[in-house]
């Protein structure tokens, strides 16, 4: 069964750049959006947090296509992420988060977990 | 078996050639080497030894180094002349010893003719050979208005080059008919010498010096056999060089009537022990004064010294290609058609001024020799011919009409033959650079690591690319120059769209030119190209995503995604006041700070969000940014200079701050470095910039293309004793030159190697605007500099452009939960762990 969630509101379409990126804070944590307009779809949510450098710049990323494939070049190390499937084209094995983003009149929404209030560890 | 011991006696070019190539082999385990030199210095570069009027020192000439020797076991006596040989014995006595030999050889070069006229070893009589020579010239000029140089041959003109470098009237007087009487005909002589006369050196020919006495107007009068006369300050003699025999004659072994140590087909004199190599050897009643072909006895030697049977010198082409005072001198094989029944073809062009001759064999088949005079282009076609037989094609009159006029291409690479020599100076032939290719090797530079071809004189340097690219082709490897999959264009070939075409956006070039949505790799050689053309605000909202991320947010990213910030600090210069802003402003937000390199501060740790408010206190005391994130301007590093320096000739603080103020903000395919040293102790480190400024006391000598970071190279000297105006007006040419053709992510010195024709060629262009797009060029660069902005300042004057630095749109509070810190030495420093592999 599908875990619950929620979409969220995270943004509104003045704050997007075109053939950028953006970040925004989530309850699942740091998500960059990604506003492509000559691409249908054009929005794309991947997680901000760079997998090699642990660090959240990844909205901070180049984008661009690679044989067709949407995608954002990391800023610290370069590699290249699918902005559809969150796969790292250098390295099979790594994947980042990717979330489902729509437009809902003027707000961008996410579709993000719901994050259970987890009791705090002594 | 025991060690022996080899002697040689000279350390010239042709004597550590020898050195080199003996420790590569294996009978180098059987011996000790033991070198003595008569000069103080170790081997150097003599064929360059003009360039030494011209900033070169001897560091920069020289063919190795002292820790090269003691690397090698090679025990060195330099500045000890050897004084006599004692052949029963095989002893050689210097002024400080006397040492046993096994094997000799004698490597002891030339001296130069010196004609007997009276009062030739007056005071201001100089030869020009040695460093020693050239300190003692240099000396002398300092006093002097003019010169004479006695001899019209290639080493006279390089004096005579020299003489008007230090800034004299430069005479050259030749006893001959023409200048250069050995490589040239009547016609080329006549064109050559006309040249260098329009370039202010005066020729006199058929004069017969008589004598040299007190003169009237000047020190010295040379009084002419024809009983005219010339007064002049100091005299260089350099009618021709005489091989160096003394101590061979006068231990018995067989000398040449006219001098020379004889020896046979390996090099080896009447004595077995003994052998002789370069200019001092006589082999089949010739001396040989090129280097070239002292190499090839060197090698010939080696070989012989390791017992193989089958080494032997046979003789060497004698072919000259060379630029006398910027005029182009090519002197190829039998170049006076001295071969019976030899036939010309002459090409003489006296409206661009070319001289062209080939000579044929009598059935018009084979070339057996060429001048040319005015364009080396046809040079090395013509070589190629001469010494590998190669059949002239049905007209070939065409190898050497100006294309225009239906002229043929060049040899191409694919029609000679694997025997081919490509380099003479290390003896590569086309078969040893498919070798190397067969090998791994995939371009021109790592061809030159692997056969040493083209490092030597570097004259096969655009040969030995064609030879590659068209082997290169022919195995199926594809020489691919396009940008990225998006442009099927090179980065110069997109500068000249945009330019030509008045393109303003990244969108405009991809639809038109491009295909997809772009990457990481042509967006910003894109953005780049565009903010070099238009200079438009790299924040403009069409530019944004173009950028690297520290073009697009105006800093540096570290590792852990913060940033460092380097305000510019012109020439290193700083005022008290603006020095406490820096420390208070990296206090209040807890900055990270070092000195750079560049004579700056670097303050790292801040925040995306932190960035405009920390800029905005910065601007408030006047400070701009730095471009330590651009491919643009980054430092012009400079040297206190004779404001304050007891040894400094001009004001380097002032000039650093001009140029630094200049060029800042530019954007190039690259980082650019400057520096400026006001004297020529260098304390600035010029020599190891994009641009390197060294004062003279006559003005300011220009570097250029150096490189420090991981591939060092010494700038090269591109003009001397420019005043303010010239030196600007010659780094604005280079600088848009550079911006205009090289390649993306080219510092200058991979550009400048890269660059077809080299520096003569960036000379050509620049100096003497052979493009004529000189104008052009300083006209791009003035509209750049009138256009600059602060970015910073646009940055945080526009509400819209300072939105981009929330750290999370929808969270402004909120702080990125891995930027951790911890304290070392005083300071704040980040904690990070890798999470993937």
């Amino acid at each position: 069964m599908k875990a619950p969630t929620n979409w969220v509101p995270v943004c509104t379409v003045d704050d997007l750049v075109a053939d950028s990126g953006i970040a925004v804070w989530t309850e699942d944590g740091p998500v960059s959006v990604f506003y492509l307009p000559n691409r249908l779809p054009a929005l794309f949510a991947v997680s901000h947090t760079d997998p090699f450098s642990g660090s959240n710049v990844l909205a901070r990323g180049i984008t661009g296509d690679i044989n067709g494939e949407p995608v954002v070049a990391s800023p610290i190390y370069k590699q290249h992420f699918s902005l559809r499937t969150g796969r790292c084209l250098e390295d099979e094995g790594v994947q980042i988060k990717v979330y489902p983003a729509l437009l809902d009149g003027n707000r961008i929404r996410l579709e993000v977990p719901v994050v259970q209030a987890a009791p705090v560890a002594a | 078996m025991e060690h022996q011991t080899l002697i040689v006696i000279g350390n010239g070019m042709v004597g550590h050639h020898f050195l080199e190539q003996f420790c590569q082999s294996p009978a180098s385990e059987h011996y000790q080497l033991v070198v003595f030199g008569e000069e103080k210095q170790l081997a150097y570069d003599r064929v360059h030894l003009s360039e030494y009027f011209g900033g070169s020192t001897h560091a920069d000439l020289a063919m190795a180094t002292a820790e090269w020797y003691d690397a090698q076991g090679i025990e060195l006596h330099l500045n000890e002349p050897v004084t006599s040989i004692d052949r029963e014995n095989q002893i050689v006595t210097t002024p400080k010893g006397h040492y046993l030999y096994h094997q000799l050889v004698l490597a002891t070069g030339s001296y130069p003719f010196v004609p007997p006229i009276a009062g030739n070893d007056q005071d201001g009589c100089f030869v020009y050979r040695t460093l020693a020579d050239l300190d003692a010239i240099r000396a002398s000029a300092a006093q002097a208005r003019s010169g004479v140089v006695v001899g019209g041959g290639l080493l006279g003109l390089e004096a005579a080059n020299a003489l008007k470098s230090l800034g004299l009237q430069a005479h050259v007087v030749e006893f001959a008919p023409r200048l250069m009487p050995v490589q040239l005909d009547d016609q080329g002589g006549g064109l050559l010498r006309q040249k260098i006369e329009d370039l202010g050196v005066q020729v006199h020919t058929e004069k017969a010096t008589t004598e040299i006495s007190p003169g009237a107007e000047a020190r010295l009068r040379m009084n002419f056999a024809d009983d005219s006369h010339l007064d002049t300050d100091l005299i260089v003699f350099s009618a021709g060089i005489r091989p160096q025999d003394t101590l061979a004659r006068a231990c018995g072994l067989e000398v040449g009537e006219r001098g020379g140590i004889v020896v046979n087909n390996q090099c080896t004199t009447s004595d077995p022990a003994i052998h002789a190599i370069g200019e001092c050897a006589l082999w089949n009643h010739r001396i040989f004064g090129l280097v070239a072909p002292g190499y090839t006895m060197a090698r010939t030697l080696v070989a012989a010294l390791n017992q193989d049977q089958d080494a032997a010198f046979t003789g060497a082409d004698m072919s000259t290609k060379l630029k006398l005072l910027g005029v182009d001198v090519g002197s190829i094989g039998d170049a006076h058609a001295q071969i019976p029944g030899a036939r010309n073809i002459r090409f003489h062009d006296e409206q661009s001024g070319h001289y062209r001759r080939m000579v044929l064999s009598q059935d018009g088949k084979k070339l057996l020799g060429a001048i040319l005079v005015g364009d080396n282009g046809p040079y090395d076609t013509l070589l190629q011919y001469v010494l590998n037989g190669i059949e002239l094609p049905d007209n070939p009159e065409s190898l050497i009409l100006p294309e225009s006029e239906g002229g043929a291409p060049a040899l191409g690479a694919d029609a000679l033959p694997d025997t081919a020599s490509i380099c003479s100076c290390h003896n590569v032939t086309k078969g040893d650079i498919c070798c190397a290719i067969d090998a791994g090797c995939t371009d021109v530079g790592s061809v030159k690591t692997e056969t040493r071809a083209s490092t030597g004189c570097g004259g096969c340097s655009a040969l030995l690319k064609k030879v590659v690219d068209s082997e290169l082709e022919k195995r199926g490897v594809e020489v691919c120059t396009d940008l990225c999959e998006h442009f099927p264009y090179t980065r110069q070939e997109l500068f000249h769209l945009v330019k030509v075409n008045g393109i303003r956006t990244f969108q405009n070039l991809i639809s038109q030119y491009g295909k997809g949505q772009g990457c990481d790799i042509c967006k910003p050689t894109v953005g780049s190209i565009l903010a070099s053309c238009w200079n438009e605000h790299v924040l403009a909202t069409d530019h944004v995503p173009l950028q690297d991320t520290n073009d697009t947010f105006m800093a540096n990213m570290q590792k852990n995604g913060t940033y460092s910030i380097v305000p510019r600090i012109p020439g290193g210069e700083i005022t008290p006041d603006k020095l406490i802003v820096l420390g208070e402003v990296a206090k209040q937000y807890n900055l990270y700070t070092k000195i750079t390199g560049g004579q700056r501060v670097d303050l790292f740790g801040a925040t995306l969000s932190e960035l405009p408010e920390i800029w905005e206190k910065l601007i408030a005391a006047g400070f701009e940014t730095g471009h330590a994130y651009g491919k643009s301007l980054r430092t012009v590093k400079s040297c206190v200079g004779s404001t304050w320096c007891r040894y400094g000739v001009q004001d380097s603080v002032g000039m650093a701050i001009m140029l630094e103020n200049r060029y800042k903000g530019l954007r190039a395919p690259h980082k650019v470095k400057m520096a400026v040293s006001g004297c020529t102790r260098e304390c600035a480190e010029a020599q190891s910039k994009d641009f390197g400024v060294i004062a003279t006391d006559k003005g300011w000598n220009l570097y250029v293309c150096g490189n420090g970071g991981m591939r060092p190279r010494h700038a090269d000297l591109f003009a001397t004793d420019l005043s303010d105006d010239e030196l600007i007006r010659t780094i604005d040419r280079v600088v848009m030159f550079y911006v205009r053709t090289a390649d993306r992510l080219q510092r200058t010195s991979v550009w400048l190697e890269n660059l077809e024709g080299g520096l003569d060629y960036l000379k050509q262009v620049v100096l003497d605007d052979s493009l004529g797009i000189g104008e052009e060029l300083e006209q791009h660069m003035a509209e750049l500099v009138s256009t600059y902005r602060c970015e910073w300042k646009a940055a945080v004057e526009d509400p819209e452009k300072r939105k981009r630095f929330r750290e999370f749109v929808n969270a402004p509070a909120q702080k990125d939960p891995v930027q951790q810190w911890t304290f070392e030495r005083g300071q704040r420093r980040p904690v990070l762990e890798v999470v993937a592999s």
